[in-house]
């Protein structure tokens, strides 16, 4: 009881169960269970530097082990009006380290009120996961255009980054990054740079178990920022060729009695509604 | 207690039930710290409890030091005595501090981490028991 003073000064995690979940593990596995484990994005993540500015790209699937568990999830974060920030690994480590990152970029602007550098929120990013060794389990892909120019930087979950012109992560990120290395070139057009994203994702959702649905991207640029959410549907669901419904007629009817119920009317009450 | 340099306070270790238990005479005092069990010893805690421990001490200490390899010696000694001086303005031991002063010399005031998400103090739903933290901290105990 007293022990717990100090934890009670400052926050943060609190590992009084770890002792507690080792040994609830040890003994799942002794009787043949398991625990249950994180959900994590399965994804594709990309992004890649055109001649005006960023193109950040994402499938929408989420998976549970070996269910999907969200058909249509969101994995480009907002970071600051003009840095976005794509998630992959767990889930919700993606999507609170976005979170906090926000909020960190937003307190700095207000500080010293200038707009965000990429590097900024990627430096914040690595101390941050570094600290954590790894065991906040988010890879993410920062991009953003500021007045240095467009960056892009991927940060690993043990707080790694890199700095180069296309970038891609995720469970998918082999079939992505083939398309890139294949058709990237320097200072691409709007229309050819979307479609080699675009194809890097589809890339990613065709070829692995772990990414599918939808290709949402992202075009930051000096002026702005559109988000097309949905900009293509890569798998719709099929549509229902047979009908399991027996007709009527196939069982045989045997006997049919009817048997009508008396029931007398006692009271009738009408309350009326009010219809505005 | 304050007149302790930073590396004698950092904590080498996790206390555990029954090592060297912190009762009187050596004893474990299980009113406080609960019973022992030779499992707890043996298991791993996670590894990240002893880094999360020292996290702000080790970064206060490098920051130090730093400080005084640029500036010389005068540099980190003002601002460990005012952090000394703000770390005094508490409220009773029991109930939560806003820590203002803390905050605003350290540079947390503008830094949102997960010590401010999760497990915040200020929302903990216990408290401690007013005559045995006042006690504790006045060294009675």
């Amino acid at each position: 009881m007293l022990h717990n003073l100090s934890q009670h000064e400052t926050g943060g995690f609190n590992f009084e169960n770890s002792r507690r979940n080792a040994v609830l593990e040890s003994s799942l596995s002794q009787n043949g269970l398991k625990a249950p484990n994180p959900r994590k994005t399965g994804t594709t993540i990309a992004g890649l530097i055109y001649k005006d500015g960023v193109i950040l790209g994402a499938d929408t699937r989420a998976t549970d082990d070996m269910v999907v568990a969200d058909k249509n999830c969101m994995k480009i974060h907002y970071i600051a009006p003009n840095i976005y920030c794509c998630g992959a690994g767990v889930a919700a480590d993606a999507e609170i380290t976005t979170q906090i990152m926000a909020s960190n970029v937003e307190l700095h602007m207000l500080n010293t009120g200038r707009p965000p550098l990429v590097a900024m929120v990627t430096r914040q990013l690595k101390q941050m996961l570094f600290r954590y060794q790894g065991h906040v389990g988010s890879s993410l892909i920062v991009g953003g255009v500021d007045v240095t120019g467009p960056q892009l930087y991927s940060v690993y979950p043990h707080g790694s980054y890199d700095k180069l012109p296309f970038l891609t992560m995720g469970s998918g990120a082999a079939a992505a990054v083939s398309v890139f290395e294949d058709r990237f070139k320097p200072n691409m057009e709007l229309e050819e740079a979307e479609r080699l994203v675009r194809d890097a994702i589809a890339a990613g959702i065709f070829c692995d178990l772990g990414s599918g649905s939808n290709v949402d991207l992202c075009i930051i640029t000096e002026k702005g920022v559109e988000m097309k959410r949905g900009y293509e549907i890569a798998a719709t669901r099929g549509e229902r060729e047979g009908n399991y419904r027996y007709k009527r007629g196939t069982t045989a009817v045997l006997t049919k009695t009817i048997t009508p119920l008396s029931l007398e009317l006692v009271q009738e009450s009408i309350q009326t509604m009010d219809q505005d | 207690m304050d007149t302790r340099g930073l590396r004698s306070q950092m904590k080498d270790s996790v206390p555990v039930a029954g090592f060297c238990p912190q009762g009187a005479y050596g004893l474990q005092d299980s009113l406080r710290s609960g019973f022992t069990s030779v499992k707890n010893e043996l298991l791993p805690s996670h590894p990240l409890e002893l880094s999360e421990k020292n996290y702000q001490l080790n970064k206060d200490k490098m920051n130090l030091s730093t400080l005084r390899n640029i500036q010389g010696l005068h540099a980190p000694l003002k601002l460990q005595m005012e952090y000394r001086a703000a770390r005094q303005i508490q409220r009773l031991p029991f109930l939560p501090s806003s820590n203002l002063a803390l905050d605003t010399l350290r540079g947390s005031d503008d830094m949102i981490g997960f010590e401010d998400v999760l497990n915040d103090p200020a929302q903990s739903e216990i408290m401690g028991e007013p005559h045995l933290m006042v006690e504790y901290k006045l060294g009675l105990l």
